[in-house]
């Protein structure tokens, strides 16, 4: 038995209110006004001291997001109010390399998290963005001694312009759907990571994203390259206070995956329900590159995410396992996408969703099997959850296979949570909602199991939370 | 005082068609009792009624666990009062070991009894506790970090039932059909543990078809249970006249 399973029953009882949605007085730098607009964008642009291509790239972006509809398929993002967002927050003049030096209120946002805590026991670097702008970041010693790069984004476009004019925006153009048309206009902090030829990282790299304050939009720009035959982990969690009105969060992240390397991407993202989360999430796989999106939603008033794998290079493999939880009020539209352009790449895409107390959660994915893709193999399983009779589950399974001699596997269910099974479990003296609750964690423990221990007991942990139904 | 005592307990099903139709028993500490009874008699019936299934209502008589009424509690409160019951077909958990399911059902006990503050027991306890049941009841190690009655054969999953009752320690031990889909040797372990547990702290009541697990168990009190009800009682040697002679003479009475 592991350490995992006592931590799992001993998270039972906690609440969202106390752990995550909190909030502490605003004292910043600089804080933009409500509305996006060409005025704001030079704003920021001119606050972080950008080049002039940055700025045009923005400013040509925000033109991108005003000419493209809203979506009208997935989520209901009707009802989003541009115009009562604030796009840019700067929280502090200076980044901090101590935790000690963050002022006290933002400091204690981070000790209530876990964040100290986590970096000294199993990170090899952190970075911690609050609102908009990164306000810690550390990366261990001996790591950049062997010349792996982990910074905020802003500070990457000054310190390595060259390296990061290469592959920003390459992956996801700045028009590739409205969502990141906003981001590519009003984009702060994220991470961007570089990791040498064969250098193997071998405990996380995390980001923790924050929102502190009402009706914040927090955009962060994340690009990772990850060089021949190298290594990382990233881990990304997320959370926010509990407000009654909307926060947006929208983030665009890029990811090139070079010759033999293997990138995984975690995300445990617990947003508060009132935040929408509009993400686009893509990564290029080259030859024997392997990429693992493990995608983990909790959170959120509506998530929708895809994040994506674009297998160019023969025999690159991909994975998507993804997790989607909709309690009350909530939203989930997730899923993943494997494009096979490579001969004899491989891919798999797990999905689990489960749904509760009136939430919907769905999956939404495509598998794409290029003309040049022969010996492609893939299999996509994608299994729901539904806890109840006001609950709802998508599958929106998309296909478009074009080469021959490939091997594609495509599986789906649809459970209850049944009588007897609880009953069973009573009978053990297991209460019904801790009785549902083993039921669910065992219904994902699939994806769970592929977390380091430590994010496993954070995922199960949540889980209960939802259980409990305390979220919102 | 008996620690099991059912009153008139009548029985049924959600269409309100009538199971079980008036039964009296009382079971003490260091007793076995035996129901037998042909199959459809709604001796399972029983046993998941007294377990608290809510697919079949109590719809008169009482339920006593060591004088407390339990007619109204969910299974849930009722296994924390010390009933337990080893099930003729247990449901698969996936994604859940045997270990991990086996500490969560302790600590959910512990708290209940703690007055609902948790009292999780400690890991190198539990540890040790599990190892040397396991070893006891013969159950393969390897079953510990698989999926709880996940592709289980049919021997797995009785035993890991009866692991279950072991780690579990119940007050009252109800076994539904524990003898079915079990070899010689497995029953002879099976019943063996159970026959070690019954003592001063357990009574336990052995619901079955055949005569063949009380040659391992040997039952104080032998009971007759067709058509819902209880046709006749006596001793161990009830046991051995009904493999002889079979229940078609009480399934007459019955009609």
């Amino acid at each position: 038995m592991t350490e995992t399973e006592t931590e799992v029953v001993e998270g039972i009882g906690s609440d969202y209110g106390i752990k995550y949605g909190f909030h502490v007085p605003e004292d910043y730098f600089f804080k933009s006004g409500r509305g996006v607009s060409h005025e704001l964008v030079d704003a920021i642009s001119s606050h972080k001291n950008e080049p002039d291509w940055m700025r045009k790239f923005r400013h040509k972006s925000l033109d991108y997001f005003y000419a493209r509809p809203m979506p009208e398929w997935g989520g209901n993002v009707a009802e989003i109010d541009f115009d009562n967002i604030f796009y840019y927050i700067k929280p502090t003049e200076n980044q901090a390399e101590s935790w000690e030096d963050l002022p006290p209120d933002i400091k204690d946002t981070w000790d209530k998290l876990g964040i100290p805590e986590a970096e000294k026991k199993y990170l090899a670097g952190v970075g911690a963005q609050y609102e908009s702008e990164v306000v810690y970041h550390k990366l261990q010693k001996h790591l950049e001694d062997q010349g792996v790069i982990f910074l905020d984004t802003d500070t990457a476009l000054r310190e390595h312009e060259e390296l990061f004019k290469q592959y920003f925006g390459t992956i996801i153009p700045q028009n590739d759907n409205k969502f990141a048309a906003l981001n590519s206009a009003v984009w702060s902090g994220g991470s961007f990571i570089y990791v040498p030829p064969g250098v193997k990282i071998e405990m996380p790299l995390q980001a923790y994203f924050r929102i502190n304050a009402e009706n914040m939009g927090q955009f962060e720009r994340t690009l990772i390259l990850v060089d021949k035959g190298a290594y990382v982990h990233y881990v990304e969690g997320c959370t926010a206070p509990i407000y009654s009105t909307d926060s947006l969060h929208s983030a665009v992240v890029e990811i090139v995956v070079m010759e033999g390397a293997r990138c995984r991407y975690t995300t445990i993202q617990n947003w508060s329900n009132n935040v929408y989360n509009l993400v686009t999430k893509r990564a290029v796989a080259h030859k024997d590159a392997t990429m693992e999106w493990v995608d983990g939603n909790l959170g959120s008033k509506l998530t929708m995410k895809y994040p994506a794998i674009w297998l160019m290079g023969e025999r690159a493999h991909g994975e998507v396992l993804s997790i989607a939880f909709a309690g009350k009020g909530q939203h989930q539209d997730a899923g993943g996408k494997c494009v096979h352009v490579g001969a004899n790449t491989t891919s798999v895409i797990t999905s689990k969703s489960i749904s509760k107390d009136g939430g919907r959660a769905g999956y939404r994915g495509l598998l794409q099997v290029d003309k040049s893709a022969r010996g492609a193999k893939s299999k996509v399983v994608c299994d729901a959850l539904i806890l109840d009779e006001e609950s709802r589950s998508d599958t929106y399974p998309y296909m478009k296979i074009e080469a021959d001699e490939v091997d594609i596997g495509h599986e789906a269910t649809v459970s209850k949570i049944g009588e007897e099974q609880l009953f069973y479990l009573m009978s053990r003296g297991l209460t019904e909602s801790e009785a549902s609750a083993m039921i669910v964690s065992g219904f994902v423990e699939p994806i769970t199991k592929e977390l380091p221990l430590e994010y496993a007991v954070e995922m199960n942990r949540l889980i209960q939370l939802q259980m409990e139904g305390s979220v919102g | 005082m008996a620690l099991l005592k059912l009153e008139d307990v009548h029985v049924a099903l959600e269409d309100g068609t009538e199971i079980v139709k008036g039964v009296d028993l009382e079971v003490g500490s260091n007793q076995v009792h035996a129901i037998m009874g042909p199959n459809g008699s709604g001796k399972s019936t029983l046993a998941n009624a007294v377990m608290g299934h809510p697919a079949y209502a109590i719809t008169e008589g009482r339920i006593l666990l060591d004088g407390e009424d339990v007619t109204e509690l969910g299974a849930d409160e009722r296994a924390q009062r010390g009933l337990f019951l080893a099930f003729q077909y247990p449901h698969a958990i996936p994604g859940v070991t045997v270990t991990s399911f086996l500490r969560s059902a302790i600590n959910a006990v512990r708290k209940a009894r703690n007055g609902g503050t948790d009292d999780p027991i400690a890991i190198p306890e539990f540890r040790k506790e599990l190892l040397a049941q396991m070893d006891r009841l013969k159950v393969s190690r390897e079953l510990a970090s698989r999926y709880l009655n996940d592709g289980f054969s049919g021997g797995e999953k009785k035993r890991v039932e009866i692991l279950q009752m072991a780690m579990l320690k119940p007050r009252i031990a109800m076994l539904d059909e524990t003898d079915s889909g079990l070899d010689i040797d497995a029953l002879r372990v099976v019943a063996g543990g159970v026959k070690e547990l019954v003592g001063p702290e357990m009574g336990a009541l052995v619901i079955t078809h055949y005569q063949r697990i009380l040659d391992y168990i040997t039952p104080d009190f032998v009971h007759v249970f067709v058509g819902g009800k209880i046709v006749e009682e006596g001793g161990p040697e009830l046991a051995k006249k009904l493999e002889a002679e079979g229940y078609a003479p009480y399934e007459e009475v019955a009609v």
